[in-house]
């Protein structure tokens, strides 16, 4: 509004030095000033009463049951109670900004080019004022410079690959998500710990980026940690695959101290169904990076002494802190099920757009998207998993450490114990420096302690 | 490395394939349909199966009393799809081309895909308890569960069934002329709708009672129909399309041959059962159990 004033004012003056003011001219000069006015409002975004804020997550197929449903309830309670301006300090103010949240909703199922046209429709079409999702990292990696070349705000909360910001840089690309780095450096942190005489490492992973990735970055931090480590057998099923009798019986015939999967939804489920009816797991430990977002609806059938994982300080592992009190008790309350990550993600990813924004608020009344995108770099802000530094991908992506600990039924509650927690300079490479690099290198300059 | 542990897991998968696949090359075999639907009917069969079980066990009843409630269901919801689909929209189609008869059936599959979401969501299910309450056996030095071994058994009979209905009863010996000729069938006054509709829900039916048989085994979820054809696909092709025993040989080479890849080359595992599949093809390009025809003009 404030640069459609400036042209506004600058306009009237020209057309008055250059044609003097009769009616005529007025009434142009007025209308044109109209039309930039309404150009500029509507170009910024911001100046109107509700905030629409596109929302992609997983609503059908496979992912959408272990990770799109959790995020949607979560993001339909907080902007509820954002809404009705509900929730705890510092987010009691309504909305964001003031102006109260509405949602266009998009199934993120189907390939990459259909997010990206979608992804021109939220923007082009629907209008929204920024763009909240996506689960997979083949549509951030997608997604991120369509939302360049757009030039709107959108905030990745799920998806894992580091490739996002360590390839390239983004101007209108943020992720309050953490990387898959953390999982896999965490995991090899916590069986070290756990196991002083760790000898052997099995493992069965999804044949795509995410299973190969997740075992390629977990053995190279294993070996930085253990460099004797001997591998016994490296299974990579085709995803969705559901069948894993041959793949149990090649683990068990050669058993290694633990069993590194990222495996998650109904193929986790499936291998871990299958697993436990056969012992798999009585005399080998599994390690499941994703499994918290499982471990709720297998309850008993979840192997006790699994260490699990919550792709950072999420669910079990998040701190006992107000809003993460206040977010528990809503979500059971209304869902009947307890928080599991992708929830949490979906908060903290709302939470970090409305601190943006309304940082950007308290500096400029009129505030504008630059406003916002400036106040969103490097922002520390509050969620229900602590505090969240956007420290890495020169200030556009979220660092945060990670826990581990193993599952346990406790008074008939899912749980863990021998919880361990990694500082995010642990777990995180410096700003600048690649993932893989980093921990090809011996993951120089964690600081753990 | 304990060769028979690698031919037991081949065993069971095969004996899973096979179930997955008979009911796909049966309706081919008379219909001359590639039913894509299949995987909707092994779909339903599965949601159908874990709703039951779930039904079930919360109501406490005797365990061993769920293997012939959810598995009769499973059948039921088979052919109660199968007529639907049959009667409601094939049969407005026959005499198309085989490939529209593909496209029709896709179409199917994707609506169908969207009816299971709509009435059982998109969360997954679990019908783990008939899958446990059998035990395991320690063989060749491992466990397996007897779930899994008995599938074996499951598979078994199943084969020998069809075998005498298509061998040793009058409708399957009208089946087989179905199969041969449609044409004089219909001149011998075989009523060939009838037939077609009976080997429909039939085919339907094995489709669902393998997706029921699965269930207890995995986590029920929306799109596993979808990735199961294209395996049982693979399956029938090496074996030729129409054949049931090319179903069985098929399910043996797949099922083995992705066995010994998973113990002794677990890289390849992906590629191996479509590698199967090409060679097949390469030598024997109607598959092996079937021989080219020569066209009828």
């Amino acid at each position: 509004m404030v640069i459609a004033y400036k042209i506004d004012v600058k306009l009237y003056f020209i057309i008055k030095r250059r044609f003097g003011m009769n009616f005529f001219k007025r009434s142009f000069t007025v209308f044109l000033a109209i039309l930039i006015g309404v150009f500029f409002t509507t170009a910024n975004g911001f100046s109107k009463d509700t905030f629409r804020l596109g929302i992609v997550t997983f609503l059908s197929g496979a992912a959408a049951g272990p990770f799109g449903i959790p995020s949607k309830k979560a993001a339909e309670l907080t902007v509820k109670e954002l809404n009705q301006g509900k929730v705890p300090a510092p987010y009691n103010k309504v909305g964001i900004a003031g102006k109260k949240i509405k949602v266009v909703w998009v199934d993120e199922a189907g390939s990459a080019t259909k997010q990206v046209e979608e992804y021109r429709n939220l923007v082009q079409h629907k209008k929204v004022d920024a763009v909240i999702g996506y689960i997979s990292s083949g549509h951030c990696l997608a997604i991120a410079p369509v939302a360049e070349e757009l030039g709107v705000l959108t905030v990745f909360y799920d998806c894992g690959t580091p490739r996002i910001f360590e390839e390239n840089t983004y101007h209108y690309v943020f992720r309050t998500g953490l990387t898959a780095t953390i999982d896999s450096v965490g995991a090899a942190r916590y069986i070290v710990d756990l196991k002083k005489n760790l000898k052997s490492i099995s493992a069965i992973n999804q044949n795509y980026a995410w299973g190969q990735d997740s075992w390629h970055d977990f053995i190279s931090a294993l070996k930085d940690l253990k460099p004797n480590i001997k591998v016994k057998t490296v299974q990579f099923p085709k995803i969705f695959q559901g069948q894993y009798g041959a793949e149990i019986s090649s683990l068990m015939m050669k058993p290694a101290d633990f069993i590194h999967s990222s495996f998650w939804g109904g193929d986790l489920e499936a291998f871990i169904l299958q697993g436990d009816a056969r012992g798999l797991f009585e005399k080998q430990i599994p390690i499941f990076t994703c499994g918290e977002a499982s471990m709720f609806r297998l309850a008993k059938q979840m192997p006790k002494g699994a260490i699990v994982g919550a792709r950072g300080p999420f669910g079990l592992y998040a701190p006992n802190n107000k809003l993460n009190r206040w977010f528990r008790k809503n979500y059971i309350s209304k869902f009947g099920t307890s928080p599991t990550y992708p929830a949490y993600k979906m908060v903290q990813a709302i939470f970090g757009l409305k601190s943006a924004a309304e940082k950007a608020a308290m500096k400029k009344k009129n505030f504008t998207q630059e406003d916002i995108i400036k106040a969103f770099e490097y922002l520390k802000f509050k969620a229900p998993s602590g505090t969240v530094s956007m420290d890495l991908g020169k200030g556009h992506q979220a660092m945060q450490g990670i826990a581990y600990g193993q599952y346990e039924i406790k008074n008939g509650k899912p749980t863990f114990v021998n919880v361990k927690w990694y500082p995010a300079k642990c777990v995180n490479p410096p700003d600048g420096m690649k993932s893989i690099d980093w921990i090809k290198n011996g993951m120089k300059g964690a600081k753990c302690n | 490395m304990n060769i028979l542990v690698i031919l037991l897991d081949g065993l069971v998968y095969s004996s899973w394939l096979f179930i997955v696949s008979t009911g796909l090359t049966l309706i081919y075999g008379v219909m001359r349909i590639l039913n894509m639907a299949h995987g909707s009917m092994y779909a339903i069969g599965a949601y159908t199966a874990a709703t039951i079980v779930g039904i079930y066990f919360n109501h406490g009843f005797v365990p061993w009393g769920s293997y012939f409630f959810f598995i009769s269901g499973a059948m039921f919801a088979g052919i109660i799809a199968g007529l639907l689909i049959e009667r409601g929209i094939l049969r407005i189609m026959y005499g198309s081309d085989e490939v529209i008869m593909i496209l029709v059936t896709y179409a199917i599959l994707l609506i169908l895909e969207d009816v299971i979401k709509f009435i059982w969501g998109v969360e997954g299910y679990f019908a783990y308890q008939p899958y446990t309450y059998l035990g395991r056996s320690h063989i060749f030095g491992i466990s397996f569960t007897n779930y899994d071994l008995y599938l074996i058994i499951v598979a078994a009979i199943i084969g020998v069934i069809l075998w005498l209905w298509l061998n040793k009863t009058r409708f399957g010996k009208l089946l087989i002329a179905v199969i041969n000729d449609q044409e004089i069938s219909v001149a011998m006054g075989i009523n060939v709708t009838k037939v077609y509709i009976i080997t429909f829900a039939i085919g339907c039916m094995l489709g669902a009672l393998a997706g029921g048989l699965t269930a207890p085994g995995i986590s029920i979820v929306p799109g596993m129909g979808i990735q199961i054809i294209i395996v049982a696909f693979a399956v029938v092709v090496i074996g030729g399309l129409g054949s049931i025993g090319g179903a069985l040989i098929g399910s043996l080479l797949v099922g083995m041959a992705r066995a010994f890849a998973v113990h002794l080359f677990p890289q390849i595992e992906l590629f191996v059962i479509y590698g199967v599949m090409a060679l097949v093809l390469a030598i024997r390009p109607h598959g092996l159990f079937v021989r080219a025809k020569v066209r009828k003009i």
